[in-house]
């Protein structure tokens, strides 16, 4: 069995099981508007799948029409097996959480988390046990009977989570879960969410605009523009390799280079930018034609700064310091080269000294690893 | 020329300034808003011109009439005998005449009245609700063009006079009006249905008159609503008419309660419509008030009338409210 894994595979099981949710060329028109345009995607059960994207990419169309409030122009949507065509919202395995909560404002927190399960049908007790429970994990025990205006943000947040939740749901629509809360709260919600994720088996779908948000939750991420999806991958493989410039630029920050393909082998491929004084040299090969113009991305992190002349003949650069902000554990510096190009590079402060030792104007050098780079075509 | 130069009323010529001007060149222009911010000077005043309207054309008046309630007729100007008079002995004399409201509970023309004011009213009030809710529904969730056409259409009866639609209910309702017409010519009916002078030309009349102050408040209510909540609803698991009852018609609450209050107020003291569509032999208490006052001349039994009116109205209001703020509590 043991031959059979996919190294993509992040479920990590023998046999890749069939998807949880399927969604076959899905197409959304709004008029002669296109929301979404031709997405397949297969979702494995247990995943946390985030949708990245700016406004208007088409994630929130994609994610309602999960929830079946929208139904796709052509395309089909499958839930565990079944077709989800003509099933209406309140008929479907699937449970959201709204960006504004949507917490029914006449009701308590009670009265919210035990609406969906009133319409279930079932007993008096077996509600009151199963709000019980629900509300304990999201720690709301003592809210029971308050009303949502008189709850926190982040309160209101974990009643919208259990309300979603207590229906027992097998798959989790979250729209911009984090999105109405403060930095810090984020931070630890962020982490609960991935715990009671992982303790209730939940599979979840997250649409987010909000990079971090979707490194820190995802298994893996589909990257939306335009109303397709560009690419899917790990969080890792996103933002370690980007496979167009639209996902480097969106993802993180990132200096892209334009230039040109001057030595191409299977284990590297040598790029000459003309904003650059020596070539770059990448220890990976490159998957695009050879011949057209070819763009690298290098992260501002995986750039070095130093006063010392590099020996060798590639990755590396020249130029003056132009702007320094230091952040507390990371020093942002803004490095103009000789050709005017700004670039911009990271240091952690791992120790007190290191942002110290640059100040502006002073003349530095950027070196970079072989392995940093991405190249890409377009 | 010799001699110093003087350079009248330039700024900054110290021996021209008057106090004022001192004053004004070292703070500038006076600052009212943060004397009318803690003063509440501003806010005072808000409140004040509503309270002066009030005070002067609705408390005023409801005292004087409340004073004539209690006085006796008289074949005079004014009709009334004073509460208070010199007798002939120079003592100060109090007349405080309860024969008035005494009259209203033995006779039984003013107790049918303002029954039949109450089931009126109630269930004018009702039809009003139920026509209104669904029309005041569709107009907040049409798109925005169709929405101010129909809220236009609304609006539009309010361009011609009152009465004048109230005449034209006639036309349409007598026996030999446009509706008995129509149904004779094709055949429906072959004698004319009597609808002039019956409850239901009264309802008819009251209905159509009243609609819109139903309808605009519940639609200002209902257009609020946020539409995630129903689709939160139907996420949970509920059709779209428990998603209707369990989450809109409750959130609608003080929208129906709004119209509803603006129908049922009007009508307890109707009197156009009943006079001019409904029965002879029942009056309702606007009628009656009206022939008091005018026909009778009997003032003191029309504001004892009126009187009691108003305690028949704010029952329900006070009602309404001690409901609501518990709603709000809660």
């Amino acid at each position: 069995m043991e031959g059979s894994v996919r190294p993509g595979d992040p479920s990590g099981s023998e046999v890749a099981p069939p998807p949880y949710v399927r969604v076959e060329s899905v197409v959304k028109r709004f008029g002669d508007f296109t929301a979404v345009n031709g997405v397949s995607l297969d979702i494995q059960k247990g995943e946390v799948f985030c949708l990245l994207g700016g406004s208007g990419c088409g994630k929130t169309t994609l994610l309602r029409m999960l929830a079946g409030f929208e139904s796709p122009t052509s395309g089909r949507i499958l839930i565990d097996g079944q077709d989800m065509a003509g099933i209406p919202p309140y008929e479907r395995p699937v449970n959201m959480m709204f960006q504004s909560y949507a917490l029914f404002p006449h009701m308590t927190v009670s009265g919210n988390v035990s609406f969906g399960l009133e319409q279930e049908g079932l007993s008096k007790a077996e509600i009151r046990d199963r709000v019980d429970e629900i509300l304990g994990i999201v720690h709301m025990q003592e809210f029971l009977h308050r009303k949502p205006h008189q709850l926190s943000g982040g309160q209101r947040q974990r009643v919208a989570l259990a309300r979603a939740l207590v229906k027992r749901p097998k798959l989790l629509l979250l729209d911009e879960p984090l999105g109405a809360l403060d930095r810090k709260l984020r931070e630890r919600t962020q982490f609960e969410l991935l715990g009671i994720q992982e303790r209730l088996g939940v599979t979840f779908v997250v649409v987010t605009h909000d990079q971090e948000e979707a490194m820190t939750l995802a298994t893996r991420i589909g990257v939306m523009n335009r109303g397709e999806i560009v690419q899917t991958g790990t969080p890792r493989q996103i933002y370690e390799y980007p496979a167009t410039r639209f996902v480097a630029d969106f993802i993180g920050s990132v200096n892209l280079f334009e230039g040109q393909l001057v030595e191409d082998e299977a284990d590297h491929v040598r790029v000459r930018c003309p904003e650059l004084p020596v070539p770059v040299y990448v220890d990976h090969g490159v998957s695009a034609a050879p011949d057209g113009p070819l763009w690298v991305a290098i992260r501002p992190e995986k750039m070095l700064l130093t006063h010392e002349a590099p020996a060798s003949g590639d990755n590396w650069a020249r130029g003056s310091i132009k702007d320094i902000a230091y952040m507390g554990d990371i020093s942002i510096f803004v490095v103009v080269l000789a050709g005017g190009r700004e670039v911009r590079v990271t240091q952690t402060n791992i120790a007190r000294s290191v942002g110290e030792s640059f100040s502006w104007g002073e003349e530095v050098y950027l070196v970079w690893d072989a392995s940093s780079p991405v190249v890409g075509a377009g | 020329m010799a001699g110093p130069t003087v350079k009248v009323g330039q700024v900054g010529d110290p021996e021209r300034f008057t106090p004022l001007w001192a004053a004004y060149y070292r703070f500038g222009p006076p600052r009212w808003e943060p004397w009318l911010r803690r003063s509440g000077a501003g806010r005072k005043l808000v409140i004040g011109i509503p309270l002066v309207w009030l005070c002067l054309f609705f408390l005023a008046p409801f005292f004087i009439d409340f004073k004539i309630s209690f006085s006796e007729t008289r074949l005079a100007m004014p009709p009334y005998a004073p509460l208070l008079e010199w007798g002939p002995d120079h003592a100060l004399s109090f007349h405080l005449h309860l024969a008035n409201y005494r009259f209203l509970l033995s006779d039984a023309l003013y107790v049918s009245s303002y029954l039949y004011s109450l089931k009126v009213a109630l269930i004018s009030t009702l039809l009003c609700l139920l026509l209104g809710y669904p029309m005041a529904y569709g107009i907040a969730r049409a798109t925005p063009t169709a929405r101010n056409l129909m809220l236009m259409l609304v609006i539009l009866p309010f361009w011609t006079s009152f009465l004048l639609r109230v005449y034209a209910w006639m036309g349409l309702l007598r026996n030999n009006g446009i509706i008995n017409s129509l149904l004779l010519w094709l055949g429906v009916i072959d004698q004319p249905v009597q609808m002039m002078q019956t409850d239901f030309a009264v309802y008819v009349g009251i209905v159509y008159s009243y609609l819109p102050f139903m309808i605009l408040p519940l639609y200002t209510n209902l257009e609020k609503h946020d539409p995630a909540l129903l689709e939160a609803a139907a996420d949970l698991g509920a059709r779209p008419m428990r998603a209707f009852l369990r989450v809109t018609l409750p959130l609608s609450f003080p929208g129906i309660a709004a119209g509803s209050l603006l129908v049922f107020i009007p009508v307890i003291g109707e009197y156009v419509i009943p006079s001019l569509l409904g029965r002879p032999d029942q009056l309702m208490i606007g009628r009656v008030l009206s022939d008091e006052f005018f026909s009778n001349r009997d003032w003191p039994v029309a504001s004892a009338v009126a009187i009691a009116m108003l305690a028949l109205l704010v029952v329900p209001i006070v009602l309404l409210q001690r409901v609501q703020a518990r709603r709000e509590e809660a």
